[in-house]
């Protein structure tokens, strides 16, 4: 792998570009693998890259239906924080947070990790309780998070409408200064590069249609659109088509798929600094370098695999973006898309083994699992590698709906991503 | 958006007036303290999330305020049936009409370049 530097971009500026290489080999299929992951988005992506490099097990295959990056990873709205209430969440979110920070330099690629700060708008007294409640919880806990005065949450977003006869008043707001973005897209290529050149198999159009066990029940390998392709482990790490695939093993997971939907507006030279959130009004945006602003919008209220989403929705939530940003009222959208995300009754995810030997599952990630993409892909590896949990993942198990053992973010967390 | 057919207004009414209540058919057991935990896990957290025909509950909130169910395919969308709460649970080929995911981008502008 040539490494990229400002030097490699002057030197191909000089012969016109001829000399870069693909980022990634896409080799035919082995016959088998140590390890097969299903799923190349950045999570899966990710898990394989930290394999090779952090465990020494380089015989994997990536197996993606689509193109990597082209589920949820190129579609969801970016947004980067790890202040959470629950210690289960903070740790891994948190962990993801220290992992973004080096991420760039580790891969040797740009994946535009900015720390711009993510705030969130209160808009209620139970909101602003909430709220403190997370500041307090972080701040115990080592992770920065601040109270502002709507004053101040003006002064730090100017374009927001913080009067008092505003639609949706503002009585303060909470910000995480490490929070931000990262480019969505950047981050599956840069985890594919690497894997790649530590001689990881990235396969795409690859779909998985059956998992196959042994007598004894051990995973061995499964179907694809390609053929058979053997495995000692399989870890499971689809996002939003995880219960189609664990079906395959007979295997229920406590997981309801729905679309999530976003839309970005025509590019405009740059006016909004960080990224807002409100949940209360339920709106999402910041501002990409292209310069369009980006929104993220909610769910849709039934089970569906269709990556659209109602209409309705996106309606509403531009409904608040115009009411707390009066400025945009007349910035066109120029695109729509939606997702499929996988949630949890208790809006955690799941991480961990299953009652089939050798199957290993990263799920639950829901509406905001971006953020916590090198987190949880590195502690994916741990389990894979060594056949248990990391001591940072190890309360979000699959059995933790029959124990009890929730994480209750559902009820708690200030807001969905 | 969806349109949906309440059987008991027998009409086709917007999505907007209609919120979704999960699973249809989920029977609670009736000595509920005394299941394992895997069948309480079963019954309370576990539901149908199939690529396929998914059989629901559904409200009419804004119309006639009752409780009904649908068969729908969660590719589509498409509502294959409703019909009243206590009729049985039909029966129809669970896979979708189409297995291909309709994708936003595809469907709608040809094949990416
Ligand atoms: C609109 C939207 C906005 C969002 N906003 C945010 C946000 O602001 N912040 C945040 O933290 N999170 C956000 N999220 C959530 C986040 O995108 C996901 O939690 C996260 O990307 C999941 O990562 P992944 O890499 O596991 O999933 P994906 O990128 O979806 O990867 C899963 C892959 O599995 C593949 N696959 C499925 N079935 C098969 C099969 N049978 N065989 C082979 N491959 C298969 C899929 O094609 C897909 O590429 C958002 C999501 C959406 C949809
Ligand atoms: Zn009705």
């Amino acid at each position: 792998m040539r490494k990229y530097s400002v030097f490699a971009v002057v030197r191909e500026a000089m012969r016109g570009h001829k000399g870069w290489e693909a980022q990634w080999a896409s080799p035919e299929p082995r016959k088998e693998y140590d390890a097969i992951i299903v799923g190349g988005g950045g999570h899966g992506l990710g898990a394989a890259y930290y394999l090779a490099k952090e465990h020494g097990i380089t015989n994997v295959a990536v197996l993606e239906k689509g193109w990597i990056g082209g589920g949820n990873t190129g579609r969801n709205t970016t947004i980067i924080r790890s202040n959470y209430l629950y210690e289960e969440s903070m740790d891994i979110y948190e962990h993801a947070l220290k992992l973004w920070e080096g991420l760039s330099q580790d891969l040797n690629y740009n994946v535009m990790y900015s720390p711009r700060g993510v705030m969130m708008l209160s808009h209620n007294i139970h909101d602003q309780q909430s709220f403190k409640r997370h500041v307090h919880a972080n701040r115990l806990y080592g992770i920065d998070n601040e109270w502002l005065t709507p004053e101040q949450a003006k002064a730090y977003c100017p374009p927001l409408d913080i009067a008092k006869t505003a639609r949706y008043p503002i009585n303060g707001a909470a910000l995480q200064r490490r929070g931000g973005t990262a480019r969505h897209d950047a981050v599956a290529w840069g985890y594919a590069r690497g894997a790649s050149d530590r001689g990881v198999h990235i396969i795409q159009n690859c779909e998985v249609t059956a998992i196959r066990r042994g007598p004894d029940g051990v995973v061995i390998g499964v179907d694809t659109n390609r053929g058979f392709i053997g495995a000692k482990k399989i870890g499971v790490s689809a996002a939003g088509h995880t219960s189609v695939i664990m079906n395959m093993a007979d295997v229920r997971v406590p997981l309801q798929s729905s679309p999530l939907q976003a839309l970005v507006s025509e590019p405009l030279k740059p006016i909004f600094p960080c990224v807002v959130m409100s949940n209360t009004v339920h709106a999402y945006i910041s501002q990409s370098d292209k310069g369009e602003l980006v929104i993220g919008a909610g769910t849709d209220q039934y089970n569906s695999y269709s990556q659209t989403g109602g209409i309705q929705i996106i309606e509403h939530t531009l409904d608040a973006i115009c009411e707390l940003f009066p400025m945009f009222r007349r910035v066109k959208m120029m695109r729509q898309w939606g997702g499929i995300v996988d949630n949890t009754p208790d809006r955690s995810a799941i991480q961990g083994v299953t009652p089939v030997p050798g199957l290993f599952v990263n799920c639950g990630w829901g509406t905001g699992g971006f953020k916590a993409t090198p987190g949880s892909a590195h502690l994916f590896a741990h389990l894979i590698a060594r056949g248990e949990p990391h001591r940072l993942a190890a309360g979000l198990t699959l059995d933790r709906f029959r124990t009890g053992r929730l994480i209750d973010e559902a009820a708690a967390a200030a807001v969905a991503h | 958006m969806l349109l949906i057919y309440c059987p008991y207004c027998e009409e086709e009414r917007s999505e907007l007036e209609f919120r979704g209540a999960g699973d249809a058919h989920i029977a609670r057991s009736t000595n509920i303290a005394a299941i394992s935990d895997e069948e309480f896990e079963a019954y309370f957290f576990l539901r149908e999330n199939p690529k396929g025909m998914i059989f629901e509950r559904w409200r009419h909130i804004h119309g006639c305020g009752r409780f009904f169910n649908a068969a729908r395919d969660t590719v589509s969308d498409r509502f294959v049936k409703t019909y009243k709460a206590g009729e049985p649970k039909p029966d129809l080929h669970p896979a979708p009409a189409t297995a291909a995911t309709v994708e936003t981008y595809e469907a709608l502008e040809g094949d990416a370049q």
